[in-house]
């Protein structure tokens, strides 16, 4: 571990602490509905989809007709991507003349962009066509955030609002999103990324002589305009295979920092947010307070584990001080690496510089266990809030009887309605984590897929269930997806996503409809250390706890057996 | 008849009465039926009511349908599988014994109400000629069971009250000792607020005619029985919420010790049923789950104890979330009553002359304001007591009809008396009565009670009788005021007076000149704001008030109307128990959350145990997670097992007793909590499970 190390981690923690408050304020000011800068430039485009596509934007919306807004949306952008990727050969913009994408394929991956996982069974260079990258995949990396976003808002107005009956209107709360806080970001994150040399052309693949004389083909495409809502929207579906390990996604370190930055910038804000419409930021830091706790020892956990190379190597006489670079790019090297691992991760991002397969198994526990706990810490934009304010819940349940009164959370009551709703919300991701891997690893055509037995092979299957039940979509690599794979990872990400969103909207709907209590000082205050440490120790306890038993069967007995001279 | 058993003796003082409970806790007489109960518990239709306990119920079954097949089959070594499988059965019958221990005590308290309830026969009066009723008609006795809501019944001295019901006519006092346990006679008369009148209480002299308004099943002595019984005992709203939290956990602990097999197959090991079942069995909350419902009867019991009756567990828990506290002035903020002050006498009549008049009509008068007034003329003036046989001189006692007291000597009649009591009984014509009428206006807009004094037919003056605040509840509003509870004085006092008294008490609010509609307004905007709201009153009028609040405290020497209105009834008729009732609400709330913290807290631990036992046969690495240094698989799993269901036991005391609480504010009360059930909880099973280890390893169990 070096002093450069650290200076980059702080820096990084530093850049993300200033970014809160500012994004914060501007997220607030475009859902609540506020004028601001954006509005008088780009208002006239947001009032004319409005009257295109018939949304009468300040007619408000129950929870259910807000859920049920929400499934039409998706279903919708479901068919449409699923078609355009079995239909790609015959429509335009296909230099490269990819085919149509097989059934399996498609579904997966419909899901996977429609859930904001974009968990990728394909290599995007060869797979898919500029077309499905542009209007299928990009399209939906805007608006699967944007609904995260959406549904994060509609759940912070049901906290603030009293004896209500609605929570907003899905789509305003998604045409805002996307026009005056994606696409914005966007253009500026592309074009800096285009800058530092990342590709952005509609021309095919360009075939080069090596020096050696042979030819090799290098794909090229419309690769900055995803790379930057890849990052900012949490997606993390990369243009190539290797996604941002590839030096035309991301050249060089000061990307690699950027990208780290995109990822958090909305989640982090997004608490902010959070804060400010409740009424308070002090509320919004202290959210903030318990991810930042959880994110920097993750990222510890990663360096520490990554700067220390193998002890068999060690033993074998290679230096130790380089660390453990396998499958790392020497351009990010330990800490650019481990940092964007427990970054990509911790938030539901999903992108990759470096293959998680190839960490010591300490190392590649982190990210593991940081999908496991739900993606919480800052989290998948909108998902990582609404994920966190479920352990909250529980927190402040178990908090609120400690202290002598039924619970409450920003002076709403915690019966039991929502107490039925969170454990639903926090029931489906350890089901469909736990429940597939024990199928994957005892059926044959779950287990052909994996690269290497043992314990590793173990934490393969296990890494992808969570990846996807989670909604992150990074891959432990050496995975070859299979239709086996490819329909039960598309279960798990559906049952990831929605079976945590209605729930939680349903709260939001329960929380709305609620009388709000002044604070008193009998109340549990919320926005303190002591909060803080109780809602990192549930997320810990009640979101860790359940995995314990697969992990030690995973990492936990990989890293103790690496100790004793055994590798898997 | 007494709700006072020789071990719960509640008294006026709360908290002795608590400290005497505690520690008649485990009574040995209480034991015996409930370890009976405890297996009579074991019926899946009873254990279904509580869900974790439930799911142990089936694979603790399941366990033992299997074990039976292993030694019929002739299995190699059943003694360990035998063991794990009687902790399992005992941690089934510790949770049902927890139960049972907590509802035993309120059947102890029911069956001796019960042996002691009379088989009364009731006077009906028949109906006169004009439709009305006197207590000289007619009347035919019929057993107190067959009465019927709305008949007119007759009690003369010394008769037991048959039913609940109005009092119509007549004016008398009734022993309620059965009811209250204060032995004072009450009085009881038409109209007004002392009109209701209990059945199994006595009276002792006059006689009153009662309007029957409880049907048989439904009386208040009837539900005493059935709520100290628990027979009525449904989940509150946060036990329930509680349930399905501790379900949802549940749940999560199958899908992760279900998944466990396939893993284990995957990794080329095996895993017996037997121990998938220890390790669930040790992950699921069983220590909250087993002992939650001994919470909740033991907070009503605490209540009960404490003389107060929660109509159900949903006040208990509403107590212990007040935000705001209305307290009527009279008897909870200032002495009930009032206290002489100063003797105003009218012109031509000396302080002296009143001083000594008063204190002579006063001698005899036991009441709190006489004896006032004797202290007050001897620290003024120093007028002696003197020899009240000696002066030949002879008591009148007050009367409901009379409203006056007095005394005489001789031919020399002194009275004292409400002002307008005295000028009744001497009449307009007397002089000074004019002047009377002003003192005691002034007097009465400095929020005092002006009491006139007559001699013979001479006015001589009037006696200030002055609130006095209570000593101590400064501090107590302050104790309130930790707690988050805003307190607010109600009084029909004029503004003036009754800041005066507010800021002397350190109320936080008050509410002068309040009339039924002002109250109701005032609980209506507090609640408005989202704030719990409770309340004590007595009088019809209260009712709307008592019915809108949160918790409404009816005192039992209310009304009928008052007691219905309410969600508690108090029957020590004590408005200073608000307080106390609070506290038991939020006693109730921490013990959940305290033993729920410890019981997930736990968890870590018993992995710490059971992982390695489970995984080490085929990954010997995973040795290094035995931190505990546990002497073989065998030993800790069983170590892990006996841990979970002994903390049961351990905990039954506190669930009973329920976890103390402190008026410090919230953050340092969780800081506090967190710091004994979370952290403590995660430190206790450590130690717990390896002691336990090397017990069963020493005497060679496992």
């Amino acid at each position: 571990m070096l002093f450069h190390g650290w200076v980059t981690i702080m820096a990084f923690f530093i850049c993300v602490v200033a970014m809160t408050r500012p994004l914060g304020g501007f997220l607030k000011r475009v859902l609540e509905g506020e004028q601001h800068v954006l509005g008088r430039i780009i208002g006239p485009v947001e009032r004319g989809i409005y009257r295109a596509a018939g949304i009468q934007e300040d007619r408000e919306q129950s929870w259910s007709q807000y859920a049920i807004a929400v499934i039409v949306f998706k279903v919708i952008c479901f068919i449409a991507v699923y078609t355009l990727l079995r239909f790609q050969g015959v429509l335009p913009l296909n230099p490269n003349g990819m085919r149509g994408v097989a059934p399996d394929l498609a579904y997966n991956t419909a899901i996977s962009f429609v859930t904001n996982t974009n968990w990728q069974s394909y290599a995007g260079e060869t797979t898919m066509s500029h077309l499905s990258q542009m209007l299928g995949l990009t399209v939906q990396n805007f608006v699967s955030a944007a609904a995260g976003i959406a549904i994060a808002a509609a759940v912070i107005r049901g906290f603030t609002r009293r004896s209500a009956a609605s929570i907003g209107n899905f789509w305003a709360d998604l045409v805002r999103t996307t026009l005056y806080v994606l696409l914005p970001i966007c253009v500026v994150l592309a074009l800096l990324f285009v800058l530092e040399g990342v590709p952005q052309t509609l021309l095919g693949s360009v075939t080069a002589s090596t020096l050696e004389g042979t030819r090799q083909t290098i794909a090229l495409g419309p690769v900055a305009s995803q790379e930057a809502i890849k990052m900012l929207g949490t997606n993390g579906g990369g243009f190539f295979n290797v996604n941002s390990a590839h030096p035309f996604e991301n050249p060089n370190a000061l990307t690699n920092f950027v990208q780290m930055l995109a990822i958090f910038a909305l989640g982090a804000g997004l608490t902010n947010m959070f804060g400010r419409m409740v009424g308070r930021e002090r509320q919004g830091w202290a959210i903030f307070s318990a991810m930042a706790a959880l994110f920097l020892v993750g990222t510890v956990v990663t360096y520490w584990s990554e700067a220390h190379a193998n002890p068999l190597l060690h033993a074998l006489g290679i230096d130790p001080s380089l660390g453990n670079m396998e499958g790392k790019e020497t351009r990010f090297g330990i800490v650019g690496s481990a940092l964007f691992a427990t970054v990509t991760t911790d938030a539901s991002c999903g992108a990759v510089n470096a293959m998680h397969e190839s960490f010591l198994p300490l190392g590649g526990m982190v990210p593991l266990v940081n999908m496991m706990l739900g993606e919480v810490i800052f989290g998948g934009v909108g998902s990582g809030l609404y994920g966190f304010l479920l352990f909250a819940i529980i927190a402040v349940f178990m908090a609120g009887l400690m202290v002598g009164r039924t619970p409450e959370y920003l002076g709403k009551k915690i019966e039991a309605r929502e107490i039925k709703m969170t454990m639903l919300a926090v029931l489906c991701l350890p089901l469909v984590m736990l429940g597939f891997t024990a199928l994957a690893v005892v059926v044959p055509s779950g287990l052909s897929a994996l690269s290497t037995s043992g314990p590793h092979g173990f934490t393969e299957a296990l890494y992808a269930y969570t990846s996807a039940a989670a909604n992150n979509g990074s891959a432990f690599a050496g995975l070859t997806a299979n239709p086996f794979w490819n329909v039960t990872l598309g279960i798990a990400m559906m049952v990831g996503r929605f079976f945590v969103i209605i729930p939680v909207l349903a709260i939001a709907g329960a929380m709305a409809a609620k009388k709000t209590a002044a604070p008193t000082p009998g109340t549990f205050p919320t926005d303190t250390g002591l909060f803080i440490a109780l809602v990192t120790g549930v997320i810990l306890i009640v979101g860790g706890l359940t995995f314990l038993p697969a992990l030690a069967l995973g990492p936990i007995v990989e890293h103790l057996a690496m100790l004793r001279g055994t590798l898997f | 008849m007494a709700l006072h058993l020789p071990h719960s003796e509640a008294t006026h003082g709360g908290r002795s009465s608590e400290h005497r409970s505690q520690s008649s806790l485990m009574q040995a007489s209480l034991l015996l039926p409930a370890i009976t109960e405890s297996f009579r518990k074991l019926d899946p239709r009873i254990m279904w009511r509580n869900p974790v306990m439930f799911v142990v119920e089936v694979v603790t079954i399941l366990t033992t349908v299997l074990l039976v097949r292993d030694i019929i089959i002739g299995g190699t070594h059943p003694g360990f599988a035998i063991q794990i499988n009687l902790w399992l059965w005992f941690t089934l019958i510790f949770a049902n014994f927890a139960e049972a221990v907590a509802e035993g005590r309120g059947k102890a308290q029911a069956d001796s109400l019960r042996r002691t309830r009379t088989e009364t026969l009731g006077k009906r009066l028949l109906a006169n000629d004009d439709g009305g009723y006197s207590h000289f008609g007619l009347y035919e006795q019929i057993p107190a069971p067959e009465l019927a809501v709305d008949d007119i019944v007759l009690v003369e001295a010394g008769d037991f009250i048959p039913s609940d019901g109005e009092v119509i006519d007549g004016i008398a006092s009734v022993d309620e000792s059965a009811i209250t346990g204060e032995s004072a006679p009450v009085i009881r008369e038409s109209g007004g607020d002392r009109s209701a009148v209990t059945g199994g209480t006595r009276v002792l002299s006059d006689w009153v005619i009662v309007r029957i308004t409880a049907a048989q099943g439904s009386t208040f002595l009837d539900r005493i029985i059935s709520l100290v019984e628990g027979a009525q005992r449904q989940k509150t709203p946060n036990e329930i919420a509680l349930t399905i939290l501790l379900a949802g956990m549940t749940l999560i602990f199958i899908f992760a010790v279900v998944t466990i097999p396939s893993f284990v197959h995957y990794a080329g090991g095996h895993i017996s049923v037997l121990i998938l079942v220890a390790l669930f069995v040790t992950l699921i909350p069983t220590t909250i789950g087993a002992l939650l419902s001994a919470i909740g009867i033991a907070g009503m019991d605490r209540l009960i104890r404490f003389n107060v009756l929660a109509m159900s567990g949903r006040a208990v828990e509403a107590a212990g979330d007040v935000d705001t506290l209305l307290l009527d002035k009279t008897g909870t903020i200032t002495i009930g009553d009032r206290q002489a002050t100063a003797f105003v006498p009218v012109s031509g009549v000396t302080e002296h002359e009143l001083a000594d008049a008063a204190q002579l009509a006063s001698l005899a008068d036991e009441t709190p304001e006489g004896r006032s007034i004797v202290v007050l003329a001897k620290e003024k003036f120093g007028i002696r007591g003197r020899d009240m046989n000696a002066l030949g001189a002879h008591f009148v006692p007050f009367t409901a009809q009379t409203r006056m007291s007095g005394v005489d000597v001789g031919d020399r009649h002194i009275r004292k008396g409400a002002v307008d009591s005295v000028i009744a009984c001497l009449g307009e014509a007397v002089p000074s009565v004019g002047q009377i009428r002003q003192i005691a206006d002034e007097i009465a807009r400095q929020g005092g009670t002006p009491l006139a004094v007559a001699d013979n037919t001479r006015l001589l003056g009037v006696v200030h009788l002055k609130d006095v605040v209570k000593g101590g509840i400064r501090e107590r509003f302050a104790e309130l005021r930790r707690m988050g509870i805003r307190t607010v004085m109600i009084t029909g006092d004029n503004p003036l007076t009754a800041a005066a008294i507010a800021a002397e008490s350190g109320v936080d609010h008050f509410l002068a000149q309040a009339t039924p509609e002002a109250k109701l307004a005032l609980i209506r905007s507090e609640q408005a704001s989202g704030k719990l709201v409770a309340m004590c009153g007595d009088g019809t009028n209260d009712a709307p008030a008592l019915a809108q609040a949160d918790v409404g405290v009816a005192m039992n020497t209310g009304t009928v109307a008052a007691r219905e209105a309410g969600n508690m009834v108090d029957l020590d008729s004590d408005p200073t128990k608000l307080i106390e009732i609070v506290g038991i609400g939020k006693q109730l709330l921490m013990t959940r959350g305290a033993l729920t913290t410890f019981s997930i807290a736990n968890d870590v631990a018993k992995y710490f145990a059971i992982i390695p036992a489970m995984f080490v046969g085929f990954y010997p690495a995973l040795s290094a997670l035995n931190v505990m240094h546990l002497a073989t698989p065998e030993s800790a799993v069983l170590s892990a097992i006996i841990f979970n269901a002994l903390i049961i036991i351990a905990l039954i005391p506190l669930a009973l007793k329920g976890v103390r609480y402190r008026p410090v504010g919230a953050a340092s009360l969780l800081r506090r909590n967190l710091l004994i059930y979370g952290i403590g909880g995660l430190i206790v099973p450590f130690i717990g499970i390896k002691l336990i280890d090397m017990l069963v390893t020493s005497i060679g169990l496992a």
